[in-house]
């Protein structure tokens, strides 16, 4: 684990409206593993690799033929119409779905493989270490509602992970302090706001530790205002070099916060590049005609 | 007779009814979670199998699976069982018949967690046995508990059942205390008994309910 070398405050802890403002700023106990250790990216600094990636489901294909990677320290930011296959994307990459072809890899762990036009996955202990790498955070939270928003926080460290207890507590807290929900640590779900579930949701994932966050749209079952406080967590961990995907409908929050963008339609990647390239000056028609929609 | 040892008698019976009762939700509450989890098995068999399982014993009445158990084991093999085995198969036909109905309360329940749930698990790296117990059974056991209680309620009174194998529970003895005095003032008593039973039981259920009332999905 790597200590907390932490460069910042969150803009929640700090209460800046920024979080840009709040990089640099005074320290706390953000004990944020960020992933720029070599060790689990390949030699390419590649840290998730999907290559020729295919799904259907039934008779529908809902992912034809994707390739993307993703570097150690990148945001990327998936957008696109609903439908268009980014959800499947996403729980391809988490292993919530399995592929039907093409190759994924973690890094140096390979978890599938093409053989021949059928993707053939690693045996559990693959899997196992797979997900070891990466967190995800749903669009309605899907916190366990019996449990409080500490013991969300430290279940899987300390029962999966089998971690030191002492030592995940008192990275929790730290991470509670993080999201700015001091204080509301042994209230459980129902008692938390969206924007306050989706962000214990978020610490939940960083407390495992992973070395890529996946995010399907995290702010789509969240008002505008909610919307805000749970972006301004993702762009404080942008700000810190957290790898991460993350699918999206804020058009501008993906524009300022995400290093490359990925627009996809149809079950293809259509485009994708540098984000303000992509959002501000798109190639492709229909990248152009989805963003008009956005007042782009 | 007075009134005092018609009590003592019945409340000897009792003894017996509450045994039966408690041996009962120990075996069966654990065994329906075994049901439920065959029945919702993908090896198709061993679904098949629970399905079957479930469909006999909740398809019979109780009282003739009591009455097997008691005699089968002699009429088909001709074991000589003990005087001891009249309670144990009072126990094995209350376990089963029970385990039957509780399995198929505890599928109502773990099928209405939300799918969310297990992915979120799932992505954290739980086991499947660890996602049951730590995820879903908490959550499944507060979403049972009305339909649990009023099975609950029912085994008390079913409990009487066991008069059929000559067990001295509480209704055999009021029975008996009826036919020797020629009256109905020991049933009137066992009813009060059971009754007052069922509202220790009920009290019982409302604290857990209020216990688990601390969320809500």
């Amino acid at each position: 684990m790597t200590n907390a070398s932490s460069t910042t405050d969150t803009a929640m802890a700090a209460g800046a409206e920024g979080a840009a403002q709040a990089a640099g700023a005074a320290s706390t106990e953000f004990d944020l593993h960020v992933a720029n250790a070599s060790d689990v990216a390949d030699e390419e600094g590649v840290l998730v690799r999907l290559d020729h990636a295919k799904k259907s489901f039934g008779k529908t294909e809902v992912l034809k033929d994707i390739s993307l990677s993703v570097h150690t320290g990148e945001v990327v930011g998936i957008i696109g119409p609903s439908g268009g296959g980014k959800s499947t994307l996403l729980r391809c990459m988490t292993l919530l779905e399995t592929l039907d072809s093409g190759t994924l890899a973690y890094g140096n762990l390979t978890v599938a493989k093409d053989r021949n036009g059928k993707s053939e996955y690693g045996n559990k202990d693959v899997l196992r270490k797979a997900k070891a790498r990466f967190g995800l955070v749903f669009q309605n939270f899907n916190l366990f509602p019996h449990m409080t928003a500490f013991q969300n926080i430290c279940d899987a460290p300390i029962n999966v992970q089998r971690r030191d207890k002492a030592q995940v507590e008192k990275q929790a807290r730290a991470l509670i302090k993080g999201i700015g929900l001091e204080g509301k640590e042994d209230l459980v779900p129902c008692q938390l706001s969206g924007g306050q579930q989706q962000r214990v949701a978020i610490a939940r994932a960083l407390c495992m530790n992973p070395d890529v966050l996946f995010f399907d749209e995290p702010t789509s079952a969240l008002d505008p205002e909610l919307t805000r406080e749970v972006l301004r967590v993702i762009r404080a961990l942008a700000d810190q070099h957290m790898t991460m995907v993350i699918v999206t409908h804020e058009m501008s929050f993906a524009r300022d916060v995400a290093d490359k963008i990925i627009f996809m339609d149809g079950g293809v990647i259509v485009e994708q590049g540098p984000s303000e390239q992509v959002i501000n000056n798109p190639q492709h028609e229909r990248t152009r005609a989805f963003l008009t929609q956005y007042g782009n | 007779m007075e009134f005092s040892s018609m009590m003592s008698i019945l409340i000897s019976g009792f003894g017996m009814t509450l045994q039966i009762f408690v041996i009962t939700l120990v075996g069966a509450l654990p065994l329906g979670v075994v049901v439920a989890l065959c029945r919702m098995s993908k090896f198709k068999p061993l679904a098949l199998l629970a399905r079957f399982y479930i469909s006999v014993l909740r398809g019979t009445p109780l009282m003739l699976q009591l009455m097997f158990w008691m005699f089968g084991p002699y009429y088909l093999f001709g074991a000589q069982l003990g005087a001891d085995w009249k309670f144990m198969a009072c126990s094995i036909g209350f376990i089963l018949n029970y385990s039957a109905y509780f399995g198929e309360i505890y599928r109502s329940g773990i099928q209405s967690i939300p799918r969310g749930q297990y992915e979120a698990a799932a992505v954290l790296g739980y086991t499947n046995t660890q996602t049951f117990f730590r995820i879903i059974l908490p959550q499944v056991i507060k979403r049972i508990l009305p339909a649990m209680g009023n099975e609950i309620i029912a085994l008390v009174k079913d409990t009487s059942l066991a008069f059929v194998l000559g067990i001295m529970e509480m209704f055999t003895e009021a029975k008996a205390l009826a036919a020797k005095l020629v009256s109905v003032v020991p049933y009137v008593m066992a009813a009060l008994l059971y009754w007052c039973f069922t509202l220790c039981v009920e009290f019982c259920l409302n604290k857990l309910e209020k216990k688990l009332d601390y969320y809500h999905d």
